[in-house]
């Protein structure tokens, strides 16, 4: 009678202990690996706490990128929702459908001097497409403008 | 008139697939032979209706028929051969055709190599299969039929493939993948058969097994192709991103490793048997929700499909029918199934135990981190969006790896039942001090610097590798020779041994790629030059080219091994025509121990452009690891007693009354 027990006594403990690693390291990455969405008009108003790191959607502003005048592979354009425009500085080389007046997703944190160092440039892979987080950043905003 | 006679096979293939739902699974529960007896030749007709609608499709893309709205949209008339074939599954409408095509493989391959299958088990699993086809094929006819026309002044010329899938990766990527994901839906129905007819015993398993094991094989490779794809055209150098399409591939795949250790469980020792059944389920749930995640764009990724809300519902209803009814068959009729079979703490079945709980907590772990932006949005409202980082996934992730290859070295020399403690000790010190000391020499030595992560990595590749290499030696000491003894052991122990290696070969291709790469992103002018290490790399300019259906930036990248001329490398940036859209090319000299990877990024004035250099050393054996594991897996399949006609032999026999009073004796004796 004994040995079923045991035997049973050892699966739960097995479970219960793979569950509280499990639940004890998820909880550690989702700390680590969460990335918050800001508009260009958050960020302006200052919602995002210092230093955080978070994603900014808009669309790429016209007129405003510049590459080749920069240092290296160091970027700048301002990355827009029509109310506000926000500073954007990246080093790498940019996506293939990064382009002035099209959705872009940036990853990264707001520097000292007010501009968002992006660590990351996302774009996605269809000619017609733009990013839920650019289409929320528009709606948001609610200004309609041709950027 | 081909496009309309894809339509009627599709509709021909949709009615036959009906009738297979119903009139063996009647024929099962009234004990009607001729009922039964039906499934064979309705698998095999839907299965010929289903390549005749294929084949229809792939006629209307070879000859441009551009009058087929689907066609128009995914191909053009400058599009070389072979793309036009394989853009029959590239985009929502064909690959649900494949997806359905490979379903209907499946069941009739089932039907083909099922001679020693009791025939009421036949007919459930067939009908079971039949529900999955009537459902995908319904939702195809419905919403998404790729024979759909414009008769009408059809438009002239298509708007061409996606310039990202014309590629030899569009060729094998979906079939293997679609192999793998559907291939669960065997395991799916045996599941479900078994709970119907409350027999689920060693023979249940035996069946499952190698059918589980081809799905896992053919989704292995899938995955591989997919991430060795992303690798060389994306042209970002990565291979794996956390992306929720990758995710959700992962997750039937993990599901399907522990479904496939919980298997062995069950048939040697008939214990396990509602947790085999439940990985089975929840296997072919998670190919499920990959169909509904991939094709409704609930969740943002690189692999979107165009997106239609009204699929999305019906795909989600299909999912919601087929997880939710297959868990409350499993709450009712699990109990029946339960088995009783003692072991101890340190016996084989508690280290796969292990195995299967680190695999699906980690599933578990993956799809929280894929679905999580979804739950934040439905919690906090639609302006608060979050994105999960791969930082996430690799937190969770690395450590439970690492503690799944620990217990494999252990789990290699267990026993059934029991394994004693000083013999685990025995067998394993030799190996953990063997493994430790190349484990840490090697690296140190190689590099000659201290990186704790790749080391640990190193030992537990060596840990899986010597536990491997001292099993086998222990195996063949007793024998005449060692030869003797190799030949002596069976083909699925060679598959076990084969797919473990893979796994550690692909931890050391992860772990040492993403310690060791040197990854520089310079912008060159013409007559500049990187170097990194050995290697040096000048940049002579860039020139324009014409290819087929687009136009090429072709930058020209000599590279100097120790000041010699090794290599030239020719990264593309593509400009296709029809779309308009770019395209990066990446140009890679491939190596066992280290690719060279370059990428064209984009122009910075002065002829100057922005290029990708990688140094990536062992990437390789990421998928060279898939590769091996896979083969594992169809070594496996042709164990022979597999195909012996063993313990089932009267359950076979003509007399349906046979069969009858072996299930019943057998459920009698279950419950």
């Amino acid at each position: 009678m004994a040995a079923p027990r045991k035997q049973r006594m050892a699966i739960v403990g097995f479970i219960v202990a793979g569950s509280a690693i499990a639940i004890g390291l998820v909880l550690f990455a989702l700390n680590e690996g969460i990335n918050f969405f800001y508009t260009p008009t958050e960020v302006a108003q200052g919602a995002v706490p210092d230093g955080q790191n978070f994603r900014i959607g808009g669309m790429v502003k016209t007129g405003s990128l510049r590459t080749g005048e920069l240092e290296g592979t160091l970027v700048e354009f301002l990355a827009t929702d029509c109310a506000q425009d926000i500073p954007v500085s990246f080093t790498g080389v940019l996506p293939d459908l990064f382009r002035e007046g099209q959705g872009v997703v940036a990853d990264g944190y707001i520097d000292s001097n007010g501009i968002f160092q992006a660590s990351q440039i996302l774009a996605k892979h269809d000619e017609n497409y733009m990013s839920a987080e650019s289409v929320a950043a528009m709606e948001a905003s609610g200004a309609s403008c041709d950027p | 008139m081909i496009p309309e006679l894809g339509n009627f096979s599709l509709i021909l293939a949709f009615c036959l697939a009906s009738l297979m739902v119903v009139i063996p699974m009647a024929g099962a529960i009234t004990n009607n032979q001729l009922w039964m007896s039906l499934c064979r030749p309705l698998s095999s007709g839907i299965w010929v209706f289903m390549i005749l609608s294929f084949a229809c499709l792939a006629y209307a893309f070879l000859k441009d028929d551009f009058s087929v709205n689907y066609v128009a949209r995914n191909s053009n008339s400058l599009l070389p051969e072979r793309y036009k074939f394989a853009a029959v599954w590239g985009g929502h409408e064909g690959s649900l055709l494949l997806w359905v095509l490979i379903l209907s493989s499946w069941s009739y391959a089932v039907s083909l190599f099922s001679r020693d299958l009791p025939q009421d088990i036949l007919a459930r699993v067939l009908s079971v299969m039949g529900i999955i086809l009537v459902g995908f094929l319904l939702f195809m006819l419905l919403t998404s039929n790729p024979f759909e026309r414009t008769l009408l002044n059809p438009p002239i010329d298509g708007t061409d493939l996606n310039p990202l899938l014309q590629d030899f990766g569009l060729i094998v990527h979906p079939p293997f993948l679609y192999m793998g994901y559907v291939g669960f839906s065997v395991a799916f129905a045996f599941a479900i058969a078994a709970l119907l007819s409350g027999r689920l015993d060693a023979a249940w398993a035996r069946w499952t097994r190698p059918w589980t094991n081809a799905a896992w094989a053919f989704l292995s490779i899938g995955i591989a192709l997919g991430s060795w794809w992303a690798y060389y055209e994306l042209g970002w150098g990565g291979w794996w991103f956390w992306d929720p399409v990758e995710n959700v591939s992962f997750m039937p795949w993990l599901v399907g490793t522990a479904l496939i250790h919980s298997l062995a469980v069950t048939e040697k020792r008939g214990v396990f048997k509602s947790w085999t059944v439940l990985l089975a389920i929840a296997a072919f749930s998670l190919s499920l929700l990959g169909a509904f995640i991939v094709r409704s764009g609930v969740l943002t990724s690189v692999h979107s499909f165009a997106v239609d809300p009204a699929r999305g519902m019906v795909l989600l209803t299909i999912m919601l029918v087929v997880i939710g009814s297959s868990l409350l068959l499993y709450a009712i009729r699990a109990p029946v199934v339960k088995g009783s079979a003692s072991y101890t703490l340190t016996s084989r079945e508690v280290l796969l135990l292990i195995n299967n709980i680190i695999l699906v907590v980690s599933t578990a772990a993956v799809l929280l981190g894929t679905l999580y932006p979804l739950i934040h949005e439905a919690i906090y409202g639609e302006a608060n969006r979050v994105s999960i980082g791969p930082p996430y996934f690799n937190t969770i992730f690395v450590p439970l790896m690492a503690l799944l290859a620990f217990a494999l070295g252990i789990g290699t020399f267990s026993r059934w039942k029991k394994t004693s403690v000083a013999y685990l000790k025995q067998q394993l010190s030799k190996v953990l001090i063997a493994s430790l000391a190349f484990g840490i020499v090697i690296p140190v030595v190689v590099t000659s610097e201290f990186n704790i992560s790749a080391i640990v990595a190193v030992v537990l590749a060596l840990w899986i590798v010597f536990s491997i290499a001292k099993d086998i030696f222990n195996k063949t000491s007793n024998k005449e020779s060692f030869f003797k003894g190799l030949k002596a052991l069976s083909l699925s122990y060679y598959g076990m041994q084969f797919a473990h290696f893979g796994m550690a070969v692909t931890i050391l291709g992860v772990c040492l790629t993403s310690h060791y790469s040197v990854e520089r992103d310079v912008r060159l002018a013409p007559g500049d030059s990187e170097i990194i290490g050995n290697y040096e790399f000048i940049f002579e300019g860039v020139s324009l080219q014409q290819g087929a259906n687009y136009q090429a930036d072709r930058a020209v990248i000599r590279v100097l091994q120790n000041g010699n001329e090794y290599i030239t490398l020719e990264p593309e940036k593509r400009l296709y025509y029809a779309t308009r859209a770019t395209q990066t090319e990446a140009g890679i000299d491939v190596g066992l121990f280290r690719d060279l990877f370059t990428a064209l990024g984009d122009e910075r004035g002065d002829g100057s452009w922005v290029v990708r250099i990688h140094y990536k050393p062992f990437v390789l054996w990421i998928w060279l690891g898939a590769i091996i594991m896979a083969f594992g897996g169809v070594l496996a399949i042709t164990d022979k007693r597999y195909r012996s006609k063993k313990p089932v032999k009267e359950t076979q026999s003509e007399s349906g009354l046979s069969v009858n009073t072996a299930t019943k004796t057998n459920l009698s004796a279950e419950a």
